[in-house]
């Protein structure tokens, strides 16, 4: 890899010490992380193609920073790879981050590959739309790909206001025919489909606003542009499905209610262009018991309903109405050990996904994170009934630097 | 002539007066009326630094003396009106896989505080229930409300008398927190009557048993009667773990405003 001249200054001035580096060149941090991923699967997959019962990935991804001196230019630069020992597909590399942002007290300009993160709910993030999901790196989409983008935001009495114009689209990323977690047909990500004449090119704008108004945190956005859920659609000769992306109008609302141990959330979008115009929500609580047992330890009991309200023409959602039931449980230990056991059920067809997350700190630099996830009662004919075989547990160790 | 003597009289009259009621004033001080006029002279001491920037460096040590550190650094804004509670903005450096995590707080004074945590990996801005007060701060022996409710009207105080403290005298002064969800029944202060700054803090439990002991050193000046701790060690007696504070020098008037504590920063503060 050639490296440029501006990037090879960096990593200089971060050879350098810190006190030598702030004195001269402002403030340049390094951190970032490495680890391997292993996932078994008990069950033999379930679709033509699909092989093995464990793979293995190394992932790696370091954070470089630069603050110039009178804190008003900051650079941000995060690369991300995974080298999979089986799917093709999720060996991949992408730019999380690569930004200049200027301060300029009430104002803020921030120009380039950039994430991020609106909502308030646990159990899927409805109103979440800069960033393209990630779709390889885990089943819970909250993984994002870097999205190229020119943010203005500006500071008032009256609150935040965030401008975006997104150049250039970033496609999902889809598991390879021998990947877990596929689609009965598999996705060939290399013909996508575009409404727009555009393609790829189509320029995206939002605006949020977004506040807090006493124990009330609100947010409210408008995105046209690209939608980032696509729909599958079979190619002409059946083997495999295309992505479609579909040009949409959509509006989204965020608001928690904070209030002693409670925490209320509603996440609402309205989005037309998929279909009929429709309306999506997840809405719940977070209750919190601290100290429990005369301990040091917390636990949050979650409960949130889930309601899509799309017809069959848009992109196809697990998430028709559904529940989750989740239990935290964080033990404010020097570790940070935690533990969230969840599930989500469709009462309608008892199809329930089952999550365990649990992790904790190893000394000062090693993370140990478990994950489970089951998924039953899916009758053929459910979206889900592919990935039913998909049952697996992984644990990550990672190195922090 | 008779005029003013008169005037001389009754001026006389008046100083008198005034002194009575002065005398009679010191006099019927209450402890309580005293604990609060030394909490607030000690309080007061520091008013006008309008903004610190600190580094920090947190040791947790667990019974057996195995030692964890935590670096980070703290903006605090000062909010000069006494009935609103000053804003602060701790950022995290280690442990490394925390590097980034901030927590913004706009405190109040018998409100619950407002909160918000800003968790790097997902870039996701949570706001927090305040009403983990007495919850452990990552992990350490200080408590929520430990770093965030150094505000004077948070407790109703009574002074219970003077003691040798080192070097020097201090009053000793008992504080009740009046706000909610405080994992505290008393606390006993102990303030020195040089420079008016607290050296010490015992804090009782909900049962009323001595829980943990809070020793402030290294006091520095910066300006006029500015006094800043460098070295907070807290003891847990009942566990026998401990948390070290240990900060480096103070930044004063670093030209901070409101802007710069808003939850809208949080994303970018690293």
């Amino acid at each position: 890899m050639k490296l440029s001249l501006p990037l090879l200054a960096l990593l200089a001035a971060a050879c350098l010490s810190r006190e030598a580096a702030a004195a001269q060149l402002g403030d340049v941090s390094v951190s970032g992380f490495v680890g391997v991923d292993t996932r078994f699967f008990p069950w033999d997959p379930m679709l033509p193609g699909q092989a093995g019962n464990a793979d293995i990935s190394l992932i790696i991804s370091p954070e470089f920073r630069y603050i110039t001196d009178d804190r008003k230019h900051q650079f941000s630069f995060i690369p991300f790879a995974r080298i999979d020992s089986r799917d093709g597909q999720r060996t991949h590399v992408d730019i999380r981050e690569a930004y200049w942002l200027y301060k300029g007290g009430d104002w803020e300009l921030l120009t380039g590959f950039n994430k991020v993160f609106w909502g308030v709910t646990e159990s899927n993030h409805l109103v979440n739309i800069i960033n393209q999901v990630d779709g390889v790196e885990d089943i819970d989409g909250e993984d994002y790909l870097g999205q190229p983008m020119v943010n203005l935001t500006t500071f008032n009495d009256w609150g935040q206001v965030d401008l975006f114009i997104l150049p250039g689209f970033r496609e999902r990323t889809f598991v390879d025919v021998d990947g877990r977690f596929r689609t009965p047909l598999p996705v060939d990500t290399s013909r996508p489909i575009y409404t727009s004449g555009l393609g790829q090119k189509h320029t995206d704008v939002a605006v949020r606003y977004s506040n807090f108004f006493g124990d009330f945190d609100v947010g409210l956005y408008y995105f046209y542009g690209t939608g980032r859920e696509p729909t599958l659609v079979p190619d002409g000769t059946g083997t495999f499905l295309l992505p479609r992306y579909d040009i949409i109008h959509q509006g989204g609302l965020d608001v928690q209610y904070t209030k002693d141990a409670w925490l209320f959330k509603f996440e609402g979008i309205i989005r037309q262009g998929q279909g009929q115009v429709f309306g999506s929500f997840v809405a719940g609580f977070e209750y919190t018991l601290y100290q429990v047992f005369d301990s040091a330890s917390d636990i949050g009991l979650l409960v949130e309903y889930l309601h899509d309200g799309r017809d069959a023409t848009a992109p196809v959602t697990i998430f028709e109405d559904d529940i989750f039931f989740g239990v935290r449980w964080a033990l404010n230990d020097i570790q940070d050990t935690s533990l969230l056991v969840g599930a989500i059920v469709d009462p309608s067809t008892s199809e329930t996904f089952f999550n365990i997350e649990a992790e904790r700190r190893l000394g000062d630099h090693y993370t140990v994170e478990i994950r489970a996830r089951f998924f039953t009662g899916a009758d053929p004919g459910e979206l889900t009934f592919f990935n039913s075989t998909d049952d697996y547990i992984q644990i990550r160790l990672a190195r922090y630097f | 002539m008779k005029n003013l003597s008169l005037k001389l009289l009754s001026r006389i009259g008046i100083a008198l007066l005034a002194a009575a009621i002065l005398a009679g004033g010191v006099k019927a001080q209450t402890p309580e009326e005293q604990g609060y006029e030394i909490a607030a002279r000690s309080d007061r001491s520091d008013r006008g630094f309008f903004d610190s920037f600190v580094t920090m460096q947190m040791v947790l040590r667990n019974a057996n003396g195995q030692e964890s550190v935590r670096d980070m650094t703290q903006n605090v804004l000062e909010v000069p009106d006494e009935d609103f509670g000053d804003k602060s903005l701790v950022v995290f450096d280690t442990p490394a896989d925390i590097y980034g995590t901030a927590l913004l707080s706009h405190t109040k004074i018998l409100d619950p505080d407002d909160q918000w945590l800003y968790l790097p990996a997902l870039k996701r801005v949570k706001r927090i229930s305040s009403k983990n007060k007495s919850g452990p701060f990552v992990g350490s022996e200080f408590a929520f409300e430990d770093f965030t409710a150094l505000e004077l009207n948070k407790y109703d105080y009574k002074f219970v008398g003077v003691e040798a403290c080192g070097d020097l005298t201090c009053d000793v002064v008992e504080r009740y927190p009046r706000y909610e969800f405080s994992g505290y029944t008393r606390q006993m202060t102990w303030i020195d009557n040089e420079v008016f700054q607290v050296r010490k803090v015992d804090f009782y439990d909900r049962k009323g048993a001595l829980l943990k002991t809070l020793n402030f050193e290294d006091y520095r000046e910066y300006g006029d009667g500015i006094w800043r701790a460098h070295t907070l060690k807290m003891i847990n007696h009942q566990t026998g773990k401990s948390t070290d504070l240990v900060f480096s020098d103070f930044e004063f008037g670093t030209g901070a405003d409101d802007g710069d504590f808003q939850k809208g920063i949080l994303t970018r503060v690293r």
